[in-house]
């Protein structure tokens, strides 16, 4: 929000931001971090979120998960229910209070906590002041797993060909794409393949997949052939929606390849035990 | 061509962009000439700039806009007096009747039997077109694009490149059946032909009408830019010029217009510059051997002073119309210009559209995009035209008791009360622990009994399988008691 | 109220409360990028972005361009030129052709457009005019139109050949326009060239001649 429309009118907003530059991370690893689980991967893939936890147990935080945590607000958000959203978004800004960092296994979640909340907030100073102080410490699984925990793994894994979509949120607000990268290049039996088209939107968009039906789905047909013509075996993402909406079009076409969150495919990789179930 | 012309163009509603992008969406050429055209579009622009030359010059282009719409008022009137002392006549309009209105004044003033234009936006807007039509005056278009367009009665489905949607071939049918030309898809001949019928008619114009691409108020200069000398062709053969551009177009500086310059054209078509910059500040002098006797300038607001009023809408207003935000849109590349059925498609008319015609008018077109974020990362002047959708959004499902006084036209015109209150319950549910515990617990318990059939996302998704139990349950198996609190 | 005072009294309430933006113009931004250290290096930099569009460029010396350009008219089979003979370049071509056995006749701009337009039109294959200088940074010839050279000249004929002096290449628009204190005073048309007429508007492919010149040629005066 640095970035003000100059003349102070009373709605003066930000311009659109130029690529996130690299933050600065915490120079030390923390003890102690939140986890937001999100909406979606609480009720769809809740063991993404637990081998999020586990991931993050070792390398040795305390991983805190508060029971009253719910949704970050953004479908409502982005469909223009602002008041909603505010409420929402409200109940969660209460359960983070403690200074530790907090940990979203979601690019476009992290990015409403990090980019949207203080925009949420901006008309009340002392929710304003909680919601940039958190937006301050919120950090995508990815990023905070290279960044901050520095995460020195060993692949455990056979040679696998897989294709990395990242939402555009994610993306365009946290750099996941980049993140997500880094992580994958340091599994040696891991072969990343780009597909074509690779920044363009699988069609999700919160809502805009139920409102706009027919055109998001010519969008995730594009997506899944692009995915297909890449030669993975496997698809990866670090953001459930799109997991749900990409996953769900391939089943529906009986099309594409065996898909799965990131923390999930991580944590199998480098968890000997898990490789050898 | 006379008669042809007077066929109205066959408009598809902006009310109905739904429907529309049905239509498109099972048209397998325009699926295919959109895809490849706006690779070819991103491609070209990536080649030409480089992210240390691109972000620098997107700020300054950001400044030089945000600069001139903070003293819009003055600016205009500077720009007119500048104007009015270099020979040219200023109009103001506040509505497209208004601004055809001023044209066809002077057009019967000067009895013009013809009219040849280069490609103006605004005059889309004004439906110019048609309304000298309606006088019994021809108005032809003379930018090869828009003249494809105009002899199928089309209306420009890319503000930059009007006959995007069409290929090779359908143009060679179009000229084949218009103009009496034998068949041939060679694009050279092709164009050799609208050369060869075109240039008869710039001869023969009474009036040259343009847009404008920058006004400099500095100056009392004009700028516009183009490849194919048309534009030069209608500012500078018959003997009266009107341009016509809408009242937000003006810059402050001459040199404000370098760094604007140069992102439009890169932009646009990945061109360091295109192949004419025309600047024109005023009709012929006495000693001068061509151009215009009369040169006109009609600023027209047509619900831009709306945008205006607010400062985060008032963005919107940066626009320099370079089509950047149309080639990298997942939705415009799939639907094509003509499904929005408005003036200006893709992310920018989803929200210039809405001061043009009032929300009322385009209510689905805030809703058409994924919020995807690729028109406000490529806009060269920094529109947050996310933001902009969302805050559309924010208007459109406004209940009508909370209208507020801000003028956009059409607030709430997507009001739900149905919908309103399925959001009123996702707050209590996603606000009272208890009660998400409860869903979250039938939900995952009663897994198998999830409909075959789930309203719009099983048209392209197997049906929504939750797991057998929630992560919060998952959690709170694994971690002790004290990790699992509000910590408060 | 008329329309003006309507619009500009609504964009005056909108701007209640708020103040101007400072000019906080950084000319560093347009014109770092885009510096070439001596004339050679600006000569690369506009011969390679305007070849690129097919522009074609003879590069020669003062003393013999009118031989180059009578050499290009001829190998394409034109015998008639369009140029300012009153000015010192049209001067020095005519007298250059005098007692040629073979030659173009010259003939200048010298009437009103209504006077000849349909001639203009139809049968002037070539036209010569000078350039006020050109830029580095777009490959831009810089053209400031008289009235012995008037805006249509380098429009209408299908061949333009443009004489440019090398020392008036410079580096960027924003250079040209502080250096010359264009913003003191325009002329009527101003005008930035950089290649022949040309169209991407049939399924993107480029095809050149579309209203104006087919061909560009610029007369490179490299010692001058």
């Amino acid at each position: 929000m640095s970035e003000m429309f100059f003349d102070a009118a009373p709605n003066a907003t930000r311009v659109a931001p130029a690529r996130p530059l690299p933050r600065d991370y915490p120079a030390t690893k923390p003890g102690d971090v939140y986890l937001f689980g999100t909406c979606v991967v609480d009720l769809f893939y809740p063991e993404a979120g637990l081998d999020a936890i586990r991931l993050l147990e070792r390398e040795g935080v305390r991983v805190h998960f508060p029971d009253q945590q719910s949704c970050c607000g953004q479908p409502a958000y982005t469909s223009g229910y602002t008041d909603e959203a505010r409420a929402v978004a409200r109940a969660q800004l209460a359960l983070f209070e403690r200074d530790y960092p907090l940990v979203v296994p979601s690019g476009s979640c992290a990015g409403m906590f990090r980019h949207h909340y203080p925009a949420l907030f901006a008309d009340d100073p002392v929710l304003l002041a909680r919601a940039q102080a958190l937006a301050e410490r919120t950090f995508e699984l990815a990023e905070f797993l290279l960044e901050v925990c520095r995460v020195q793994w060993r692949d455990q894994g056979p040679p696998v060909a897989v294709a990395l979509h990242t939402s555009c949120s994610a993306r365009r607000e946290m750099n996941t794409h980049l993140h997500v990268r880094a992580l994958l290049d340091r599994l040696d039996n891991v072969e990343r393949r780009e597909h074509d088209h690779e920044s363009e939107c699988c069609g999700f968009g919160g809502t805009f997949c139920v409102r706009m039906p027919e055109i998001s789905g010519a969008m995730v047909a594009n997506k899944v052939e692009s995915l297909e013509r890449s030669g993975a075996a496997r698809m990866v993402t670090a953001d459930g929606g799109c997991l749900m909406n990409i996953s769900g079009a391939m089943e529906k076409r009986a099309a594409g390849m065996p898909s799965e969150h990131l923390a999930s495919f991580l944590w199998r990789r480098t968890n000997p035990a898990a490789v050898s179930q | 061509m006379n008669q042809a012309a007077r066929i109205p163009a066959v408009e598809l509603s902006s009310r109905q962009l739904k429907a529309n992008a049905h239509e498109a969406l099972n048209d397998a050429q325009l699926r295919t000439n959109m895809r490849t055209a706006m690779d070819s579009l991103i491609a070209k622009r990536l080649a030409v700039m480089p992210e240390a030359e691109r972000e620098p010059l997107r700020e300054l282009g950001n400044h030089v806009r945000a600069r001139a719409l903070s003293k819009l008022p003055e600016l205009l009137e500077r720009l007119e007096a500048r104007l009015t002392a270099n020979g040219v006549q200023v109009h103001w309009a506040e509505t497209v009747e208004e601004a055809n209105a001023v044209v066809l004044d002077i057009a019967r003033r000067r009895r013009a039997r013809a009219v040849i234009k280069g490609k103006s936006m605004v005059s889309e807007e004004m439906e110019m077109n048609e309304a000298l039509e309606a006088e019994g005056i021809e108005s032809l278009e003379s930018d090869m694009g828009e003249y494809i367009i105009q002899l199928d009665h089309e209306k420009p489905t890319h503000i930059i490149m009007p006959a995007i949607h069409k290929n090779a071939r359908q143009v060679a049918k179009l000229f084949e059946q218009h103009l009496g030309e034998p068949y041939t898809e060679d694009v050279d001949e092709l164009i050799q032909t609208g050369r060869r019928v075109l240039r008869k008619k710039f001869l023969d114009a009474d009036i040259g009408v343009s847009g404008v691409n920058f006004a400099i108020a500095e100056t009392g200069t004009l700028l516009l830019v183009e490849n194919e000398g048309n534009g030069r062709m209608s500012t500078t053969v018959p003997p009266v010029h009107i341009a016509v551009t809408g009242i937000e177009k003006v810059v402050e500086n001459l040199r404000d217009v370098v760094p604007l310059l140069s992102l439009l054209t890169r932009s646009a078509l990945g061109q360091p510059i295109t192949t004419y910059v025309n600047m024109i500040s005023g009709p012929r002098k006495a000693e001068e051997r061509d151009g215009p006797e009369e040169v006109h300038l009609v600023l027209l607001d047509n619900g831009r002073s709306q945008a205006f009023m607010d400062a985060e809408l008032r963005q919107t207003l940066n626009c320099i119309r370079c089509g950047a935000c149309m080639n990298h849109c997942p939705v415009y590349t799939r639907i094509g210009g003509r499904a929005y059925g408005t003036v200006y498609p893709g992310p920018i008319g989803a929200i210039i559209s809405p001061h043009l015609v009032g929300l009322e008018n385009a209510p689905d077109h805030p809703s058409a995009s994924s919020l995807c974020g690729a028109c406000g990362e490529v806009c060269p002047v920094k529109i947050p035209i996310p933001d902009i959708l969302r805050r559309l959004r924010e208007e459109n499902v406004k209940p009508p008791a909370a209208a507020s006084a801000h003028p956009l036209r059409g607030q709430g015109s997507k009001y739900s009360p149905g919908e309103r209150s399925l959001w009123r319950m996702w707050v209590r549910l996603y606000t009272s622990p208890r009660l998400y515990r409860a869903f979250s617990f039938a939900l995952t318990r009663l897994r198998r009994l999830t409909p075959a059939r789930l309203g719009p996302w099983t048209l392209n998704h197997a049906p929504p399988r939750p797991a057998s139990r929630s992560l919060h349950e998952l959690a709170r198996e694994h971690l002790d008691h004290d990790r699992r609190g509000a910590d408060r | 109220m008329s329309a003006r005072e309507r619009i500009l009294a609504k964009l005056r309430s909108g701007l209640a409360g708020s103040i101007p933006r400072p000019d906080d113009f950084e000319p560093a931004v347009v014109t770092e990028p885009w510096r070439y250290p001596d004339r050679a290096a600006r000569i690369e930099r506009l011969v390679e972005l305007m070849s690129a569009v097919q522009t074609r460029f003879e590069r020669t010396t003062r003393a013999d361009w009118p031989t180059r350009v009578l050499d290009l008219l001829e190998a394409r089979g034109i015998d008639r030129l369009l140029v300012a003979t009153g000015m010192a370049h049209g001067a020095r071509l005519a007298a250059h052709i005098e007692g040629l056995a073979k030659a173009p006749s010259l003939f200048a701009y010298d009437r009103p457009i209504e006077a000849w337009k349909s001639e203009l039109f139809d049968s002037v294959p070539a036209s010569l005019t000078t350039t006020r200088g050109a830029i580095a940074a777009t490959g831009s010839l810089i053209l400031w139109p008289s009235a012995d050279e008037p805006r249509l000249m380098s429009l209408v004929p299908p061949l333009h050949i443009a004489l440019l002096e090398a020392s008036r290449i410079q580096d960027n628009l924003h250079e040209v326009i502080e250096t010359e204190g264009w913003a003191a005073g325009m002329p009527t048309n101003a005008l930035l060239i950089s290649g022949p007429s040309k169209t991407a508007d049939i399924e993107q492919v480029l095809a050149y001649g579309a209203h104006g010149p087919a061909e560009l040629v610029v007369v490179l005066l490299e010692d001058a």
